[in-house]
């Protein structure tokens, strides 16, 4: 099982949540799988789907939140664990699919083949740190702590198109979804 | 004569701030203490600046007037998120930066950023305003929001050393 079928998998659970998702292939295989005003594609800044994540929940108690990352992108802000874990937003559910490679820019390797990320958020603080398939999401998106889920699977990206949105085209349709 | 913190805290508060990340700097401490003590803003002390530009993104996604407080070193940590995440989408924020390495500095670790800082953010053709007293601050400070929805950019008020 590859990404795709990981985003695909994640999606069957997903009603009225928020999604932020990460930039690149995740984004344009989410966009493939099921696009909707209510998600967030990243185009660029690599690193950051936790942190807006974060903001949002902070924004919008009343909602429920889901960001999709990466672990190349989570080792390139592994600080947001520490800030989100400290101000621990009840409404935020994180899930890192773990595939061990920079996918968006040819599969190569990362260090996270070397650690459990599911460890580290436990070692930070988080309460609901899992792997995917020790979880029913919908329960996990419902607890009452943040949550941080690893998703691990192979690498490989599919076919997805490009996002045929523009950046405003994709804010602007966001924020009136949840208005 | 205002109290050049008093300045920016009001400032803030008419330009409808109410959430705001930070990174400290001495200069900003008693600010970030007000700001603490506001029940009407939000404020999240952030791990690097550059976490926080995504933190404020999302913010105003769900409706929040966002501002960074840090040092000017927190724009070099950020420079990649200021272009490709708020200008590509245009989110707006408004960026309180004291301004280290200017005339008075005592360290010289901060005098190269400094320098560079005016120079870094008009290559990045962003607006930013360098007030010299405290009225000066919060009429720049409280005009900012607006100017960066308009522009679509953040926009910056630099507060050098003699500032204070």
């Amino acid at each position: 099982m590859a990404r795709r079928e990981a985003i695909a998998e994640i999606m069957k659970h997903i009603d009225d949540e928020l999604v932020v998702c990460n930039i690149g292939f995740p984004s344009r295989e989410l966009y493939d799988i099921k696009d909707r005003d209510e998600n967030f594609y990243m185009i660029g800044s690599m690193g950051l789907a936790s942190s807006i994540g974060f903001g949002l929940a902070l924004a919008k108690p009343e909602k429920d939140i889901v960001v999709i990352d990466g672990d190349g992108s989570l080792l390139m802000n592994m600080g947001s664990l520490v800030t989100i874990f400290a101000n621990n937003p009840q409404n935020l559910t994180w899930i890192v699919i773990d595939n061990g490679a920079y996918g968006s820019t040819g599969n190569q390797d990362t260090y996270s083949q070397l650690i459990d990320l599911k460890d580290i958020a436990k070692s930070v603080g988080f309460k609901n740190s899992h792997n995917f398939e020790e979880i029913n999401l919908k329960e996990i998106i419902n607890s009452e702590d943040s949550s941080f889920i690893v998703y691990n699977t192979e690498a490989g990206n599919s076919t997805a198109p490009i996002i045929d949105l523009e950046p405003i085209e994709i804010k602007e349709r966001f924020m009136k979804a949840i208005k | 004569m205002m109290d050049s913190t008093e300045a920016i805290y009001n400032g803030l508060k008419d330009a409808g701030i109410d959430f705001i990340v930070s990174v400290p700097c001495v200069n900003l401490s008693k600010l970030l203490n007000m700001i603490d003590e506001d029940d009407e803003i939000i404020h999240i002390p952030v791990t690097r600046e550059e976490e926080g530009i995504g933190i404020c993104a999302g913010a105003y996604l769900g409706g929040k007037k966002t501002a960074i407080l840090m040092q000017n070193s927190g724009l070099g940590n950020s420079i990649n998120a200021l272009k490709s995440l708020m200008e590509l989408y245009e989110f707006p924020l408004l960026m309180i930066m004291s301004h280290r390495g200017t005339e008075g500095e005592s360290i010289c670790g901060q005098v190269p950023m400094g320098q560079s800082t005016p120079r870094i953010l008009e290559a990045m053709d962003f607006k930013f305003f360098k007030p010299g007293t405290p009225e000066g601050a919060y009429e720049d400070i409280r005009e900012s929001w607006e100017l960066s929805l308009e522009d679509g950019k953040p926009v910056s008020v630099l507060l050098e050393i003699k500032y204070w």
